[in-house]
């Protein structure tokens, strides 16, 4: 056989070994998360998580409802706060600020927030809603979840828009379609499963975090719904727990950090159906 | 031949002296031609000389991008359509376009009929109904489509979705319908159709056509426009300019010496 395929193929051979035990290197650690997780977290997971208070030091018995509610309310304000706004930001640049110098600054602003660690997010709410209304609050909780969610949805949305063909605003446009019009019904139409991912990826990033929720909402031991006061949460729950000498605690860290990894991971799969729909169409 | 080759037919656009440019660099160079109510005219020339570029001025598409703008006078039944205070999706909703790439909305296809019907008109569900049909009869689809009006309109074949698209334009009856390279992005049969198409729409619309291929100018128009470098090199019946052009250049290049 020709000697410079034969080398070929042997090069072949080898990276292909090569890029499959990358693959499975970074995935033994996601599998031994998962599976620690799992082992973990099933062993103290029953009905009472579901029902009962976070326990006090040393009590055997107790739950996470007040921290679940807690999450899921913080999460599902700051995504109602904060996804309507970078929908709109992320519409204008794709849409209205395509020539405009400003989408550049806008733009590049929006990327520093993406990267911006949580925690700076964080003490940014702390200082601006915290010690002036002279509390930790679960409204201040809700509101750095949503500074996180906007730049994300901003990101996805002007993303997706771009990815709609001009031809089609042009052609919607051709009918006497005014402009707001065209935005509206056409070039949302063609990119909602990829802007409604965005919304559902976005929703999963604040679902677990933690930084921005200890200067925020810090935590509460108690059932609270009051968004003027302290609100539990799972990741600050967790983050106390974790660091306890009680065993009962620690089970219960466990549990959590198991639902919020399920959640997330649901939030993560339903994104892909949705966004496998369109490249489907 | 249609009734209205026999009376004089009357000016529909007038297009006097017209500039355009895409930002400092000039596209169209003085052109000034009349299209004619009831007629086809076939605008030819190689790429990049302007033709589709003229087009985008008779519906003002050019409006969407910064930079670009036009000058002269563009006259639509004797009004200047590039006068400041024109309603460009009024205009837009009298001089319909149909563009090379088919671009179904992504909805059904009663929807991508409806839709434009709807902006203008707020019609009971059996008058839209009917008029949907008529469009769809109106762009020689209606046989295709009538048992799958709910599927989605990119369903359907390129062919078909150029007609869609055709139909789409049809239906908010416009006064002039613009076609921008309309089957180079089709079949032969397709491409057949479409030309039928346009040739039977010429009795209640005004047509320009922009394309590539000189035997479509040739079967679909009866005027031809030659357009080289932004200008207009001859414009005259179709006839005339393929048998027997006036102008060196235009010989040259439906002979196939350049272009």
């Amino acid at each position: 056989m020709n000697p410079i395929y034969v080398r070929r193929r042997r090069v072949d051979t080898v990276i292909r070994l090569l890029c499959w035990a990358a693959a499975l290197f970074g995935l033994v650690w996601l599998g031994m998360i998962l599976f620690s997780l799992l082992w973990n977290g099933l062993a103290g997971l029953n009905f009472s998580v579901f029902t009962e208070m976070t326990p006090p030091p040393g009590q055997t018995t107790g739950g996470l409802a007040n921290a679940i509610a807690g999450s899921l309310i913080m999460s599902f304000l700051g995504i109602a706060i904060g996804a309507p706004l970078g929908l709109m930001a992320g519409t204008w640049l794709a849409e209205y600020g395509r020539h405009d110098k400003l989408a550049t600054v806008i733009r590049f602003i929006n990327d520093i927030l993406l990267s911006a660690p949580s925690i700076i997010i964080g003490l940014f709410i702390y200082g601006l809603v915290v010690v002036p209304m002279g509390g930790f609050s679960g409204f201040a909780g809700a509101l750095a979840l949503a500074v996180i969610v906007i730049p994300v949805v901003v990101r996805t949305t002007e993303n997706m828009l771009h990815l709609v063909p001009n031809t089609l605003r042009e052609a919607a446009s051709a009918l006497g379609m005014p402009r707001s019009f065209v935005i509206r019904r056409i070039a949302f139409r063609a990119a909602r499963a990829g802007i409604l991912t965005g919304i559902l990826l976005a929703t999963a990033r604040v679902a677990g975090e933690t930084a921005p929720l200890l200067f925020t909402s810090l935590s509460n031991q108690f059932w609270s719904l009051d968004l003027t006061n302290p609100l539990a949460n799972l990741p600050v729950t967790i983050n106390n727990f974790v660091q306890s000498p009680y065993a009962y605690w620690k089970q219960l860290a466990w549990t959590g950090a198991l639902l919020i990894t399920f959640a997330v991971l649901s939030l993560n799969i339903a994104a892909r159906l949705i966004g496998g729909e369109t490249t489907r169409k | 031949m249609s009734a209205s080759a026999t009376q004089t037919p009357k000016s529909k656009i007038d297009i006097r002296n017209l500039d355009f440019y895409y930002g400092s660099s000039k596209a169209l160079k003085g052109n000034s031609l009349q299209l004619l109510e009831h007629q086809v005219t076939a605008f030819i020339g190689p790429s990049g000389c302007g033709k589709s570029t003229l087009l985008r001025v008779l519906n003002r598409m050019y409006d969407l991008y910064p930079g670009q703008r036009a000058t002269g006078q563009v006259l639509l039944d004797g009004k200047n359509i590039l006068e400041p205070g024109v309603d460009v999706n009024l205009l837009r909703s009298r001089v319909g376009m149909v563009f090379q790439k088919p671009t179904p909305f992504p909805m059904t296809i009663y929807d991508n009929i409806a839709f434009g019907i709807q902006l203008y008109e707020t019609l009971p569900k059996s008058e839209m109904d009917g008029r949907v049909e008529a469009a769809l009869k109106g762009a020689a689809l209606w046989n295709e489509v009538k048992d799958k009006l709910n599927a989605s309109g990119q369903s359907l074949s390129g062919g078909q979705q150029q007609r869609l698209c055709i139909a789409r334009t049809v239906a908010i009856r416009p006064d002039v319908i613009l076609f921008d390279e309309p089957c180079s992005a089709l079949d032969p049969i397709s491409t057949s159709k479409i030309e039928e198409l346009i040739d039977e729409l010429k009795a209640n619309y005004t047509i320009a056509i922009v394309t590539h291929n000189m035997q479509q100018a040739a079967r679909v128009s009866q005027k031809t426009a030659f357009m080289y470098l932004g200008e207009l090199i001859e414009f005259d019946d179709t006839d005339q300019i393929f048998t027997a052009p006036r102008q060196q250049r235009t010989q040259d290049y439906i002979t196939g010496r350049f272009g």
